[in-house]
């Protein structure tokens, strides 16, 4: 078959529902598109472990001790699925960590703002969550196997997250005023920043109908971001706080809640690095990543060494055997 | 000196009675980590009672240009399939 033919071949499969697996072919503007959207999801995964993080030890209970650990372990997991599902595509691990830590890479850039109290926890198990969720229910069937599974994984995970943050909004709003007050502020600082994880309106978004067409998204930016302020609106008003937006209101005709402009330049600026926490991020990624080469390296020599070891005792255990019918 | 830990590929038994299915890979520096490794990544929620890690570089895939030649043949042998035999309504339980 001639490269027309396969690519025909390709879309009819993407039309038909049929998915694409990792040694079927595929375009190669298809395979680096997944590459880098599967690993900068990743990278948002494990970098988005360090603002929650930032609150483990000083969790106000045990019980909310044990779910924000489990849940800053469940993101190191989302990772770790979408790096193995970004490495189906041909490409190792490690180059993809090197073009995170050391290169251009991205990462979702919600996870740029600090969490100054712990009502930033309730918010972006909320909020942060919640925008992921909306985000990521289409990606379960992205029409890239091994993508589409791991997020199927993912969503069963997320939920979980969503419920412990409303839950501590929730504590936070039935509490004295100041802790009303600390969930108001919290709000106050991630609504934004949450509207921006859906990326850029339609028409600033040019690779967007690209992906639609190969079914690696399903909705389009503002859909999602529109689905996504229509349900957390509500859920604000059980709370009883609101949201820091005078243009907020319901359009019976659309049937659905108009929303003020978002400050895209404030979302370019913080994309190019100069959002509060960038430099932040990347140096503890970094330091991690370099300060733990030594273990790496030692597990790798151990392992080597014992496989030696068990080689020569498997030797030792059973001999060539000798001609005893002679 | 440098050295990446090799791949691994996962498969997990979710329950007895039912087969060990691959849930994805991860990498580990021998069999034993891979397999302690693959508890915290994919059971951390109970969905797993026997895991089986096997290093990726050993797996033997068919290819997908073989798809016509492996399978298709297949598809006309409808003499294996129990519905290609008629027999009269009133013979019952076979
Ligand atoms: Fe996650
Ligand atoms: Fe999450």
């Amino acid at each position: 078959m001639n490269a027309e033919q396969l690519e025909k071949t390709f879309q009819d499969k993407v039309d038909a529902e049929i998915r694409i697996e990792p040694r079927d072919w595929m375009p190669e503007a298809y395979r680096k598109t997944l590459i880098r959207q599967i690993s900068q999801h990743a990278h948002s995964e494990i970098v988005g472990m360090l603002p929650e993080g930032n609150w483990i030890t000083r969790a106000p209970s045990l019980r909310r001790k044990v779910a924000l650990l489990a849940k800053v372990q469940d993101e190191a997991g989302h990772g770790l699925y979408l790096y193995s599902a970004a490495e189906t595509l041909g490409v190792e691990r490690e180059t993809l960590i090197d073009e995170y830590l050391y290169g251009n890479a991205k990462y979702s850039s919600i996870f740029n703002y600090p969490t100054l109290n712990w009502a930033d926890i309730g918010a972006i198990g909320w909020l942060v969550d919640g925008a992921a969720i909306m985000n990521q229910v289409p990606l379960c069937r992205c029409s890239y196997g091994p993508y589409a599974r791991a997020m199927v994984r993912i969503c069963k995970e997320e939920s979980f997250h969503q419920r412990q943050g409303y839950e501590i909004m929730l504590t936070l709003c039935r509490g004295s005023e100041a802790q009303k007050a600390m969930a108001q502020d919290a709000l106050n600082r991630w609504w934004w920043p949450s509207l921006m994880m859906f990326g850029p309106h339609d028409s600033d978004s040019p690779h967007s109908e690209q992906s639609m067409k190969w079914k690696i998204k399903r909705l389009s930016n503002d859909e999602l971001r529109q689905r996504f302020v229509d349900v957390t609106v509500e859920q604000a008003h059980f709370l009883g706080i609101a949201i820091p937006d005078p243009d907020l209101r319901w359009n019976e005709e659309r049937g659905h809640y108009d929303f003020g402009p978002i400050n895209w330049a404030e979302f370019w600026d913080v994309v190019k690095g100069n959002g509060p926490c960038n430099r932040d991020r990347i140096r503890a990624r970094r330091k991690a990543h370099e300060e733990g080469q030594w273990v790496r390296d030692a597990a790798m020599a151990y392992a080597e060494k014992r496989k030696a070891r068990q080689t020569a005792a498997e030797a030792v255990a059973s001999p060539t055997p000798v001609a005893t019918y002679s | 000196m440098k050295k990446d830990w090799p791949l691994w590929e996962v498969f997990i038994r979710s329950k007895n009675g039912l087969h060990h299915k691959h849930v994805g890979s991860l990498h580990a520096t021998d069999a034993q980590m891979a397999i302690e490794n693959a508890r915290d990544v994919y059971t951390r929620r109970s969905e797993g009672v026997s895991l089986w890690v096997v290093e990726s570089k050993y797996i033997t895939a068919s290819s997908p240009n073989q798809t016509e030649s492996l399978f298709e043949p297949a598809d006309d042998k409808i003499y294996r399939h129990p519905t290609f035999y008629s027999l009269p309504d009133e013979v019952k339980n076979i």
